[in-house]
């Protein structure tokens, strides 16, 4: 039996492994896909304490390498529920089933879809949500990008440089008032700015072709020739593992407090799938550390 | 591992050819190379190669190629199957195992 299963191989889960090893405990991480979590796709980070800048690579390999080297077990398998005992918990994944004395829950968050007809087909073909990872494949060709937060100011700009063209749609009427690098937005030429609107189709037979946008209050449509579509509509909790066990909120947000502590005794969370306010690099890793605290504390305790 | 980049077509016309498109800057392309790497000795009637999607956009174009990594399975030239992005070992050994 483990004493602690971590699920979730990003920058909380991989935090928290290191304080449970150094601790001494007997620590199993489960990892559905890729280690780092969404920080592996950030082109360059430079907020986080410590370093001037790092691109997200190599800060989720630093990391990585820094908990097997610690000796941590790490597998690549889905999990698929979590069973509350009496004396134990039980994680099963899509191959296996673990016993465990404690969980910490780090599954993050996913990229919102925007659930059109195609969007799943067309993904790796012209649709995208990650535009440092895809946007050199559509060099000199025009491109869309939806959404309206920083992560899509900074998409734009970074697109703009490569394609073409880049229509850059949002559904608000004006950005908000916080938004960084908007002057720089203004003074690119092949930036073409769409307010008030919103994509409804994604048109083509075997690559995305085409798109659909309609202004908001009017049914004004118009078709763009874009071969590419970069979505950074935000993001999504990924808890569907909790459900019916552990309290989640409307939102699909697991419900915990500065904490990291869930509804039931000895169950965990850290990072973005946890009720809060801020959801950063820094503030996955505090996470981290305190489920792992708390979590020894529990096992100490027992 | 060989990379064909600039004899593409003539390297995949015949067998059963795996084809892993990377660039050296992305993350989970590094991720896979191990994996392609140890799966590739586990199949000797599998032809594993590697192509890099900077040199060469032209091919990325004609195979449809917009994302990385991705990885396409040929048979004498055909494209049979593909996948985009990363596998585990055991998923890409399905991915290979299904044909």
């Amino acid at each position: 039996m483990f004493d602690i299963i971590i699920i979730g191989a990003g920058p909380a889960g991989l935090t928290s492994a290191i304080y449970s090893k150094q601790a001494s405990k007997n620590v199993l991480v489960l990892e559905k896909e890729t280690y780092g979590g969404q920080i592996l796709s950030a082109d360059k980070i430079k907020n986080y304490p410590g370093f001037t800048e790092i691109t997200g690579f190599e800060f989720s390999t630093n990391l990585y390498n820094q908990v097997k080297n610690l000796g941590v077990e790490i597998k690549y398998e889905e999990v698929i529920k979590i069973k509350n005992h009496d004396n134990f918990k039980e994680v099963l994944t899509n191959k296996d089933s673990y016993k465990c004395k404690c969980i910490v829950i780090a599954t993050g968050a996913k990229n919102r879809m925007l659930n059109l007809n195609n969007e799943k087909k067309f993904i790796g073909k012209g649709i995208s949500y990650c535009p440092t990872c895809d946007g050199m494949f559509f060099k000199d060709k025009n491109v869309a990008i939806l959404g309206g937060g920083n992560t899509a100011i900074s998409s734009a700009i970074y697109l703009s440089d490569i394609a073409n063209k880049v229509y850059f749609i949002y559904r608000q009427k004006n950005f908000k008032d916080d938004s960084l690098n908007l002057d720089e937005v203004k003074n690119k030429d092949n930036i073409k700015v769409i307010l008030n609107s919103n994509v409804t189709e994604l048109l083509g037979e075997d690559k995305l072709e085409k798109i659909k946008v309609k202004e908001n209050d009017s049914n004004k449509e118009l078709i763009l020739d874009t071969d590419g579509l970069f979505i950074a509509i935000g993001h999504v909790p990924v808890s569907s593992i909790c459900e019916n066990l552990i309290d989640i909120n409307d939102k699909g947000y697991i419900v915990s407090n500065e904490e990291c502590v869930t509804n039931i005794d000895g169950i965990f969370v850290a990072g973005d799938v946890r009720t809060k306010n801020v959801r950063q690099l820094t503030t996955a890793c505090s996470d981290g550390t305190i489920a792992a605290v708390n979590a020894i504390k529990y096992l100490n305790k027992k | 591992m060989k990379v064909i980049n600039g004899n593409f077509d003539e390297n995949i016309k015949s067998g059963i050819c795996v084809v892993d498109f990377f660039a050296d800057w992305c993350g989970p392309c590094k991720m896979f190379a191990n994996v392609f790497e140890n799966v590739s000795k586990k199949f000797d009637d599998i032809n594993f190669y590697k192509f890099n999607v900077d040199e060469d956009n032209e091919t990325s174009n004609k195979y449809s190629v917009m994302s990385i990594p991705t990885i396409i399975l040929f048979k004498d030239g055909s494209e049979v199957k593909r996948h985009i992005g990363f596998l585990d070992e055991d998923s890409f050994i399905q991915f290979l195992e299904d044909v």
